[in-house]
């Protein structure tokens, strides 16, 4: 069985293609719009898919060595995502389902994240730790569905690296050379101060961490590099706390990691640490599978297919905030 | 050291996210010795504020409950260097292996549980760890242990934050159930703090749950 998948929420434009056996990814072409200043402006990023949807999608089938044809079914992200990026892939992908009378597959991309994870490492029900831009959460198979068992109350992890970043004038650019801004900021930091750690049951919380920080800042007497030291160490910790309670509260001996915030190498090894002491597998998704791609659409769309999920193509509205917990999972035992 | 202390061998029972717990004999009581390990992935001085804090307020408030008459465990001896807690320690099952066993069966035991922290709110205390594992039931009696992120406040977002989790942990572990479970909840605590301060908690709780959403459209909005 072969699968093409397409993918459009954000910056990129993916499409993968791949096979229910050895060696599963036949094909992985991106083509990323980068804007030229700021976030995304969804016009400029739309005319961007536009423009090059046709050659992504040849280049895809190429690399595979098929044609059109030898595809049992296109997959294709409805959410979620930024609307006007979403609805380039939605229809190209309804437009290639009705023509060719190839099944369409409904794609969520927090599912597929997770996903293709499972994947790489081969596991088969790990507690997964999502620390993406917009996510924080704690998520693991429990009656058919990724339940959440642990997430933020306000902000992302990823979301306060970044304003903490920015507001202490260390950013942009966040991330140099696979180091986060607070991180290397960090590495002069020898003194812990006492700032506040909030972990609620398997939540946790960092606005008022944020805040804490950013008064003492302003009072122009605390060492920068010690500050970000002390905030690096409690939201890190807090971090692989929650985790440790997810693992210890579901019993899981996996443990996937996903999500950009997870290149940190000060987080990674924490995330070591704790997983060595309770004999977990870890595995963290490498950065080229935890950027967006169409590799994990397909692969998702793949194991929905099996079971016989498709979508008419009038039916495929694209969901902005479709939750990864709104999602039946039918492919695992 | 530590070890002359116990009248029996220790025996370990569990491995927790935070402590290490034995069941052992202490002053020829049949006692649950809860050590919070060394975490090698944290900054040793946080390590060492979060682990004697935690046991301190822990062993406070397990005090405190008990005295106002709340089914806790009693506590035995608080050792603060160590960061270990000696308590009672309750035989029976945990509320979280009852419901696997028998379903929505086991309501009445929810209803305790709403009542308990209803009572426990009254007198100031958040539990800060809601879940069916923390619950013991014993003799047809619930007991909820594990105090390591409770606090004193009488602030309804934290008292909101107790339902959001107790929620979250029934939705997630026990999903099938969950209706029955979380109606016998409320009916208990009820029955303690009335009608009208249950909505209110509520609707903080949906207030609670929202924010996580705001803050995903302010991302999106800041993106466009
Ligand atoms: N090496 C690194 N160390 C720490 N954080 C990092 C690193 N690289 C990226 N990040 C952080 O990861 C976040 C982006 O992650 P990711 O690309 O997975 O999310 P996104 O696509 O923006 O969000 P979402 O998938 O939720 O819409 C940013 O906050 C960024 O600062
Ligand atoms: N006094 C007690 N008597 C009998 N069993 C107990 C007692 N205290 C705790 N337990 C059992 O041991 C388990 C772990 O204890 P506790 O929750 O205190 O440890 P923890 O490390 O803080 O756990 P976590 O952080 O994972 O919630 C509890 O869920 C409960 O089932």
């Amino acid at each position: 069985m072969i699968v093409l998948g397409i993918e459009s929420s954000a910056h990129t434009f993916g499409v993968g293609v791949v096979k229910d056996e050895e060696p599963y990814i036949l094909a992985d072409v991106r083509s990323v719009y980068t804007p030229k200043s700021g976030g995304i402006h969804p016009k400029e990023a739309v005319s961007y898919f536009i423009e090059k949807a046709p050659d992504t999608i040849v280049k895809a089938l190429d690399e595979a060595g098929i044609a059109i044809d030898k595809v049992d079914a296109i997959a294709v992200t409805l959410g979620p995502g930024l609307g006007p990026c979403l609805r380039v892939g939605a229809t190209i992908a309804r437009a290639l389902a009705t023509y060719y009378g190839k099944p369409l597959i409904p794609v969520n991309h927090a599912v597929a994240h997770v996903e293709i994870g499972k994947l790489i490492f081969r596991f088969k029900d790990p507690l997964v730790v999502y620390l993406s831009g917009g996510n924080t959460l704690i998520t693991s198979l429990s009656e058919g569905r990724y339940r959440i068992f642990g997430e933020t109350l306000d902000i992302s992890l990823g979301n306060f690296l970044d304003t903490l970043a920015r507001e202490l004038r260390l950013a942009p650019p966040y991330v140099v050379s696979g180091l986060h801004q607070i991180d290397r900021c960090a590495q002069e930091g020898r003194n812990f101060l006492d700032l506040p750690y909030v972990v609620k049951g398997q939540d946790v919380s960092f606005s008022g961490l944020l805040t804490a920080a950013l008064k003492l800042y302003k009072t122009g007497k605390v060492n920068l590099p010690d500050l970000c030291y002390s905030v690096r160490e409690i939201a890190y910790s807090a971090i692989v706390e929650i985790s440790e309670r997810g693992l210890a509260h579901t019993g899981k001996k996996e443990m996937l990691v996903v999500g950009g915030v997870a290149s940190s190498p000060v987080l990674r090894s924490k995330l070591e640490a704790m997983a060595s002491v309770r004999n977990v597998n870890l595995g963290i998704v490498p950065p080229k599978y935890a950027v967006d791609n169409g590799v994990m659409i397909a692969w998702t769309g793949l194991l929905m297919f099996k079971h016989n999920i498709s979508v008419r193509p009038e039916e495929a509205y694209v969901k902005q905030r479709w939750k990864i917990d709104q999602v039946d999972i039918l492919w695992a035992t | 050291m530590i070890k002359s202390i116990f009248c029996g061998p220790l025996k370990l029972i569990a491995l927790g996210a935070e402590a290490a717990l034995y069941r052992t004999c202490f002053e020829d009581l049949d006692a649950l010795v809860k050590v919070r390990l060394p975490k090698p992935y944290r900054d040793p001085t946080l390590d060492k504020m979060l682990r004697s804090r935690r046991t301190e307020l822990e062993g406070k408030i397990l005090a405190e409950l008990r005295l106002k008459g709340l089914k806790v465990p009693a506590l035995y001896y608080v050792n603060l260097e160590n960061a270990l807690l000696i308590m009672e320690f309750i035989e029976g099952l945990t509320l979280r292996d009852l419901v696997f066993m028998k379903g929505g069966q086991v309501t009445k035991y929810f209803k305790y549980w709403g009542v308990f922290t209803a009572l426990m709110h009254e007198t100031g205390i958040v539990h800060g760890d809601l879940t069916t594992s923390n619950v013991i039931v014993k003799d047809e009696e619930i007991y909820v242990v594990d105090f390591g992120l409770a606090k004193y406040s009488n602030k309804v977002e934290d008292r909101a934050t107790d339902i959001h989790l107790m929620i979250r942990a029934v939705e997630s572990t026990h999903y099938t159930v969950k209706e029955a479970l979380l109606k016998a909840f409320s009916e208990g605590y009820k029955e303690v703090l009335g009608e009208q301060t249950f909505k209110e908690l509520l609707e903080k709780v949906k207030e609670i749950r929202m924010r996580g959403r705001y803050v995903e459209e302010r991302r999106m909005r800041k993106n466009i």
